[in-house]
This record gives C-alpha cells, sequence and structure tokens, in this order.
C-alpha cells in the first residue's frame, strides 16, 4: 500500500463515519435541547445548584451566567492546583507554581487545553480526573450551551429568550457528553489506553536497565479530552504517547470524536430553524473547507519539501511509526481544524508548508468544523458577514433565515471577527518586540517565527497545539497567553450572545422573492469564500515571514 | 441577596456538583469497568512479562543499549528518542526541530541534520550498509555551506568565502571547492549567520539503504515500534549475535509485526519490545 492510498483510506473512512454519525447525533442534540422535560438526575441538579430552570433568559443575564460558571471555574482550577501537594493522589508532586496554575487554569476553563507544563512531571491524579478532565466536559458544554442559544436567535419569535444557561449546560454534559465519553473510555482502554489510579512505578527492563512508568485514570479523560475539543494531554507528548494512543485504530477513534460533535450540530441547527436545508448548507461548508485542509496537508507532508526531509526521504521527525506521516497529518488537520489541540505527532517538526496548513486552520478561526458549540457559532457569523456583503453586491437589505442584519448585528458579526486576529497577531507583535520572549523559540529563523505565531494563533482561538519548541513556561507567556486565551474566547462569546440577543427581539420576515436563498450551493461556496478571503487578508503578511518564507526555501 | 451573588453562588454550587459528578463519579465508574476481565492487562497498562517478572510495557519502547550507550548486537534497536535521555518515560517527548534546522550551534550542539546524518553513518556502520543519505557529509555531519559575498536578490553574486558549517576544524570539508573557491572547515566559536546557507545534496540514492524511522526520533519518544524495512535491515545481524538461523528471526519478526487495522488503518509496524522479548526467552 503507498502513502497516498493510506492516506486517502484513512481519511475517506473518516469521513464516511461521519457522514452516517452526524444524523443521528445532530438529531440527539435537537431532541436533548428542545425537549421540556426534565430528567430526574437534572431536577436533583438544578435544586442543588438552586435555579429555576423553567425560567427563560435574555442575552444578558445567560451571557452572565456563563461569565460567572466560568469565573468560578478559572478560581477553583487556580486553588486546586495550588494546594495539590496536600491533597490524595498527588503522586510526590508539589503545588503547581503560580504563574503556571494560572496559565492552566484559564487555558482549561477557555476549551484552549494550551500546556505550559508536563503532565507526568506537574500534575496529581485528583488534579487531573477532578480538576483538569472536569473542565474538560464543562468547557464543552459552555460551548455548546452558547451555540445553542446563538441559534434560538435566528428561530426566536420576538421574544428575546435565549433559553436557560444552567439547564443547557446541565443537559449538555448529562445527555451528551458524558453518555458518549463512558462509552469511547471503554473502547480507549480496549485498545490498550490506560485507566487505573498507579503512581509511577520503577521497572527493570529487557536488557536490566530501569523505567519508570507513569499510571493514571487517562482513558476517562482521553474520551472527554477528545469528544469536547480540549486537547490537552494526560501525559506531556499527548496523543503521541503509547498509553494515550496505543494504534493507529485508537488514533482514528479520537479524531472521530473529536470532529463528532461539531459536525452534528449543523443538522441540530438545521432543524431549530425550520429549514433542514440550512443545516446541510453549513455542513457542506464545513466539510469542503476540512478536505481541502487534510487534503493540502496530507500533501505537504508526504511530498516532504526541506533540508531534514529530504535527507530522511520522509518528514518522519516527531511522528509515530505507527501511525504514519499519513495518520499523523490527518490527525494534525483534525486538530486544528476543530479547536481540540491534541496531538500525535510534533507539529513543529513538520515541513514548512505543513505547519503553515496547521495555522491556517486555526486562523480561519476554527468554523470547518470548529469546537463544540464555537464552530457552529464562528460559521454562523460568517453567514451573517457574507448575507451582509451579498446583500451589498445586489443592493438589499440583508437578511438570514428571516432576521434583518441591521446596522448593530454587522458591527457585532465583523468585531466576532475582528478579535481572535487581534489577539493573534498583536501578541506575536509583542513577543517578536521584546528580547527575553525571543530568546523562548527553539529554533532560529523563519520557523522561530512560527513558533511564536503558532503559540498565539492557538491561543487565540482556544486550539491548545503548539509548535512545541518553544519554552513557555516563562512569565511572560503565562501571562500573555493566559490573557490572549481568556479574550478570545469570552469576547466572542459575548458578542455572539448579543447578536444572538438582537436577533431573538425580531420577529421573523417571510421569505419573499427578493430574499437571498442561503442553503443553495451559490450562498454555500460565497461563504466558503468569504471564510477564505478574510483569512488571506489577515494573515497572509505574518504566514510569509514565517511558515511561507520556510516552506518556499 | 442581590443578583450578583445569587448568581455566582449558583455557579459555585454548579461546578461543585459537576465536578462530583463528572470528576468523581465517572473517571471512578470507568475504572472499575476497567477491571473486567479482557480489560484489566490493558488498563494497567499492558505489562511486559519476561523471565516472570515485569519488565516494561508492550506499548512503552525501550533502550536497547550498554552502558557505554552503544547498542547490544543481539537485541533490535528502536528508533532514536528524544525523551529525557531516550526512552524516559517520565519525561515524554519529542524533538521539536523543525525541518530547516541544518546549522550546528556549536561542536556537540548538533543541528537536527548532522543528528540525522550521524544516526545514518551510525547505523549503516552497525547493519554493513552504506549509511549515506541526502544532505549528508561522509563524516556524518549534515553536508550544509556558509557562502560569503555580496548579495543581489539573495543570491551572492561574487563567492568570498565559503565555510562548511557543521564541520568544525579539523575536519576535512566534504567537498574541496564551491564556484571555484576553496571550502573551509568551521573554526570553534564562528558564526556563520552572515553566509547564505546552501544545504548540498550530494550524490546519495534517493533511497538510502537507512529507512526513515532509524533516522528520527517519533512524537513520544517511547515509540516501541519500527518499520519492517528497519526490522529487516536488522535481523541479519540479531541472528548473526544469537547464533540462531535468519529463518527463525524472520518468522519472529513477522510474529511481532501489526498489520493496519481492518486492513485500512496505519502503517504496518513492528514491535521491537514484544520481540526482543520473545528473542530473548528462546
Amino acid at each position: 500500500m503507498s502513502d497516498t492510498q493510506a492516506a486517502v483510506l484513512f481519511a475517506g473512512s473518516l469521513v464516511v463515519a461521519l457522514a452516517v454519525l452526524h444524523v443521528p447525533l445532530g438529531d440527539h442534540l435537537h431532541r436533548v435541547f428542545t425537549s421540556p422535560r426534565h430528567t430526574r438526575a437534572e431536577r436533583l441538579v438544578y435544586r442543588a445548584v438552586g435555579v429555576d430552570a423553567d425560567a427563560g433568559q435574555r442575552w444578558g443575564a445567560y451571557a452572565r451566567g456563563v461569565l460567572a460558571f466560568s469565573l468560578v471555574s478559572v478560581l477553583f482550577l487556580y486553588l486546586f492546583q495550588r494546594v495539590q501537594s496536600r491533597l490524595p493522589l498527588a503522586l510526590g508532586h508539589d503545588d503547581v507554581p503560580a504563574p503556571v496554575a494560572w496559565n492552566t487554569a484559564v487555558s482549561f476553563v477557555t476549551n484552549t487545553n494550551w500546556q505550559a507544563y508536563a503532565g507526568e512531571s506537574t500534575m496529581g491524579h485528583l488534579v487531573q480526573m477532578a480538576g483538569l478532565a472536569v473542565q474538560n466536559f464543562v468547557s464543552a458544554a459552555v460551548g455548546l450551551a452558547v451555540a445553542i442559544a446563538f441559534v434560538r436567535g435566528f428561530a426566536g419569535r420576538g421574544t428575546g429568550d435565549l433559553g436557560n444557561f444552567w439547564v443547557d449546560l446541565t443537559r449538555a454534559v448529562l445527555r451528551v457528553l458524558l453518555p458518549l465519553s463512558a462509552v469511547a473510555a471503554v473502547v480507549l482502554i480496549a485498545g490498550g489506553v490506560v485507566q487505573n489510579l498507579d503512581g509511577a512505578h520503577t521497572v527493570t527492563t529487557l536488557t536490566g536497565g530501569t523505567q519508570t512508568l507513569p499510571g493514571g485514570p487517562v482513558a476517562s479523560q482521553e474520551a472527554i479530552k477528545q469528544l469536547g475539543t480540549n486537547g490537552g494531554g494526560f501525559y506531556n507528548a499527548n496523543s503521541a504517547h503509547p498509553y494515550e494512543n496505543p494504534s493507529a485504530w485508537t488514533s482514528w477513534v479520537q479524531i472521530l470524536l473529536m470532529t463528532a460533535v461539531p459536525f452534528a450540530l449543523p443538522r441540530t441547527f438545521g432543524r431549530m430553524a425550520g429549514d433542514r436545508r440550512q443545516g446541510h448548507a453549513v455542513v457542506a461548508v464545513m466539510a469542503a473547507l476540512a478536505l481541502l485542509s487534510v487534503t493540502a496537508l496530507n500533501a505537504a507532508q508526504l511530498a516532504h519539501h526541506g533540508t531534514v526531509p529530504e535527507a530522511v526521504t520522509a518528514a518522519a521527525e516527531g511522528t509515530e511509526a505507527r501511525f504514519g506521516v499519513a495518520g499523523s497529518a490527518t490527525f494534525a488537520a483534525a486538530t486544528t481544524l476543530t479547536s481540540t489541540g491534541a496531538v500525535n505527532s510534533a507539529h513543529d517538526s513538520y515541513t514548512g508548508l505543513g505547519g503553515m496548513v496547521a495555522m491556517l486552520d486555526m486562523m480561519v478561526g476554527e468554523v470547518a468544523p470548529g469546537g463544540v458549540g464555537t464552530g457552529l457559532v464562528g460559521l454562523l457569523v460568517l453567514a451573517v458577514v457574507t448575507v451582509f456583503v451579498a446583500g451589498l453586491m445586489v443592493g438589499r437589505t440583508p437578511e438570514y433565515l428571516g432576521k434583518k442584519i441591521g446596522p448593530r448585528e454587522i458591527r457585532l458579526a465583523a468585531l466576532y471577527f475582528l478579535v481572535t486576529p487581534a489577539l493573534a497577531l498583536g501578541g506575536t507583535a509583542l513577543a517578536m518586540g521584546l528580547d527575553g520572549p525571543r530568546a523562548s523559540m527553539l529554533n532560529t529563523g523563519p520557523h522561530g517565527l512560527s513558533e511564536v505565531l503558532y503559540a498565539f494563533t492557538s491561543a487565540a482561538n482556544n486550539n491548545g497545539s503548539a509548535f512545541g519548541g518553544l519554552t513557555t513556561d516563562t512569565p511572560f507567556y503565562t501571562t500573555a497567553l493566559g490573557l490572549v486565551m481568556v479574550l478570545g474566547r469570552f469576547v466572542p462569546i459575548v458578542l455572539a450572545l448579543a447578536l444572538a440577543g438582537s436577533l431573538a427581539r425580531q420577529r421573523p420576515l417571510p421569505a419573499t422573492a427578493g430574499t437571498l436563498p442561503t442553503h443553495r450551493p451559490q450562498f454555500a461556496a460565497l461563504l466558503a469564500g468569504v471564510a477564505l478571503v478574510l483569512v488571506a487578508l489577515t494573515f497572509l503578511p505574518a504566514l510569509a515571514l514565517g511558515p511561507l518564507a520556510e516552506g518556499m526555501h | 441577596m442581590n443578583v450578583f451573588l445569587r448568581r455566582h453562588l449558583a455557579a459555585v454550587r454548579a461546578l461543585l456538583v459537576l465536578t462530583l459528578v463528572c470528576g468523581l463519579a465517572y473517571p471512578l465508574a470507568v475504572t472499575a469497568v476497567a477491571q473486567l476481565p479482557g480489560l484489566d492487562e490493558r488498563a494497567a497498562g499492558s505489562p511486559l512479562r519476561a523471565a516472570g517478572r515485569t519488565a516494561g510495557s508492550t506499548l512503552i519502547g525501550q533502550a536497547f543499549t550498554g552502558p557505554d550507550g552503544a547498542p547490544l548486537r543481539q537485541y533490535f534497536q528502536g528508533r532514536p528518542s528524544a525523551a529525557g535521555d531516550g526512552y524516559d518515560a517520565s519525561a515524554s517527548g519529542a524533538s521539536n526541530l523543525g525541518p530547516e534546522d541544518v546549522v550546528d550551534a556549536a561542536p556537540g550542539a548538533p543541528s537536527l541534520l548532522s543528528t540525522v546524518c550521524a544516526r545514518s553513518r551510525a547505523v549503516g556502520a552497525l547493519e554493513g550498509v552504506s549509511g549515506a543519505r541526502p544532505y549528508c557529509a561522509p563524516s556524518g555531519a549534515g553536508a550544509v555551506l556558509a557562502v560569503f559575498g555580496p548579495r543581489e536578490r539573495g543570491r551572492v553574486t561574487r563567492v568570498d568565502r565559503v565555510v562548511s558549517v557543521n564541520e568544525y576544524c579539523p575536519t576535512r570539508p566534504f567537498t574541496a571547492t564551491y564556484r571555484g573557491v576553496r571550502v573551509e572547515c568551521r573554526k570553534a566559536g564562528e558564526d556563520v549567520a552572515a553566509g547564505r546557507i546552501v544545504p548540498v545534496r550530494g550524490d546519495a540514492p534517493a533511497r538510502p539503504a537507512v529507512p526513515a524511522d532509524a533516522v528520527t526520533a517519533s512524537g513520544s519518544g517511547l515509540d516501541p515500534h519500527v518499520s519492517p524495512a528497519y526490522a529487516r535491515l536488522q535481523a541479519a545481524r540479531v541472528a548473526a549475535a544469537r547464533h540462531l538461523p535468519r529463518a527463525r528471526v524472520d518468522a519472529l519478526v513477522a510474529a511481532h509485526t501489526t498489520r493496519p487495522a481492518l486492513g485500512l488503518l496505519g502503517a504496518p509496524v513492528v514491535n521491537v519490545v514484544t520481540l526482543n522479548a520473545a528473542l530473548d526467552r528462546i
């Protein structure tokens, strides 16, 4: 079997699986978030939390709920790490130093899972499972809740009601993420992922040397790490570690997990909006952009341009033999197209152009299919921008799903799309302007710039993957990247909810002969075009100095 | 109680409830399920049994080197490892060096290119084949020149001086001249950043005898596998060192080869950890 055949089979089988899976999963999500009934367990939760589950919230109340929950989460996770040495299952690790603890708390609450630490030498099992993994669940649930509230804005009938944050959060965890994770965890254990509460133990190897093998509740965390598009590895090597990802098929399962919910959400959207075709258009754009990226990344890695890859005769540095170059490239595309950021190979050692595709995936704003919830929101905001552009072309008032896109709406949508590029490029510029942060680069020349650009792009888009060579456990990077993660997460969320709130207050207009149809291929192509042009205009200068300069070398 | 306080109190309670459910009940329930027969060994880390003891994990690569760091001839060698000092399972990780990392920082601090070239040379010597690769000098360093002189659009118009950047004096450079100018070895501490960096491909075959996975570090540094090509290359040496018929060793290699799942996922790989354990049992 040639490398190209292997790449096509690996990616092709994923496409088939997703094409099958997105229908029942999208329908399930629709049921979960539109059902008026609460389960008994959920009623218990609402009583414990002390909220009225049947009260609707306007966008402001919904957003304040999101922010309150996230703030409390950051504080709790920070304190948890700061006292870990006094807690059970600490495995003898010290308290996490303050800058790293702050960075990590923010990183996991914002669904980024950027890691300025090495798991096996920093975190005890209790912090991993009751701190970090809990945020893997709830940060994904927050993303899902926001997406559903956003869609309610389009589907709203003029009341301004976006649903109830606490209900959406609870249902996302109890009815979606928890059951799917439990199944996935057992599948992963069957594939060889470890699941125990043991500390590290030292063995005598075959040659009489010693090796210290780690333990940990890894499978339970691995499942939600991928399903929730989180990406924070239990161990430093993340999904390249044989205990996290023992075989090519577990790697395939992990890619399926990280793409499952984001690719299912357009169907949920279509059903909630009362027109499934709208969902088809959205998922078509996501799929087209994703296929473009997977193809480009595989092509770049298999062509292996660059001095070292040509000397090696393959882009094999930093890849695991069991995944192969193609299995690594497809994973890299999936992890950056979603907001996951798990890695099964070292992106830093990719070819110049391969690394650039991974960066571009994030720069598109992670909308193809993006993170759990955030991907759908991003693409729908892009759709708002697109109807505006189309409206300007034909000289009509732009509308989307019967809602007028007026000055307030387009302002919010435009701001939504300015936040992350501003953070990514501004942060990179700041780091390059200071001597200390520049010294953190492992590689020199254009590749060094790529490392910094990748870091800030990853943080701003809440991805969390890294060009691992950059030393980021310095006060500058832990602080700067922490701030970028917070702003890159919550500013767009608040803007999106504000946009949803203003749409929800409108009564839907009936479609007329002059309405721009938003379910046709023509609109889908325009939407994909707008996404690509926005990215190209914003990031091309920075890319030209980094990966492009290196890749064209 | 004002609304602000009530909201944050609800947030605290929600986080506590969800921590109990997702952070304790869920992982502990999965751990309990993991005790089922069939899952328990895997959940415990797939221990490798050898001579009645646990000698590691079948999933985690090991170093098969002697105390001096030299490869032991009777064992199949795994891939180079960037985890700690090599296969340190408490420090998983990759080299993270980029594709154009071709200039050594100092003697003893080689670039990725020089590292690859040195590995190729060493594996070639061990297995009795040529270790030559593109962009590699016979000395085992990366074949890279720094060309000094005035430039126009990036190209050096008049060559003043040429240094072989990865070959420190007194090594004789891999090529005597470049564009008619004598190539010098690099002096210790010499900064070559001002020169134009030119990697030289050389005349090595496009398909070197030493496979790609033998000269590159994995992502985790704990990769237990090698390619079938690298295993084939090593089989003769291992058979000779153990006084075993080659066919016996080949059969064992085949027995420890994992085929792609369902015939379509992943690359065929040979697990050197279980393979070496099986060899020790003979």
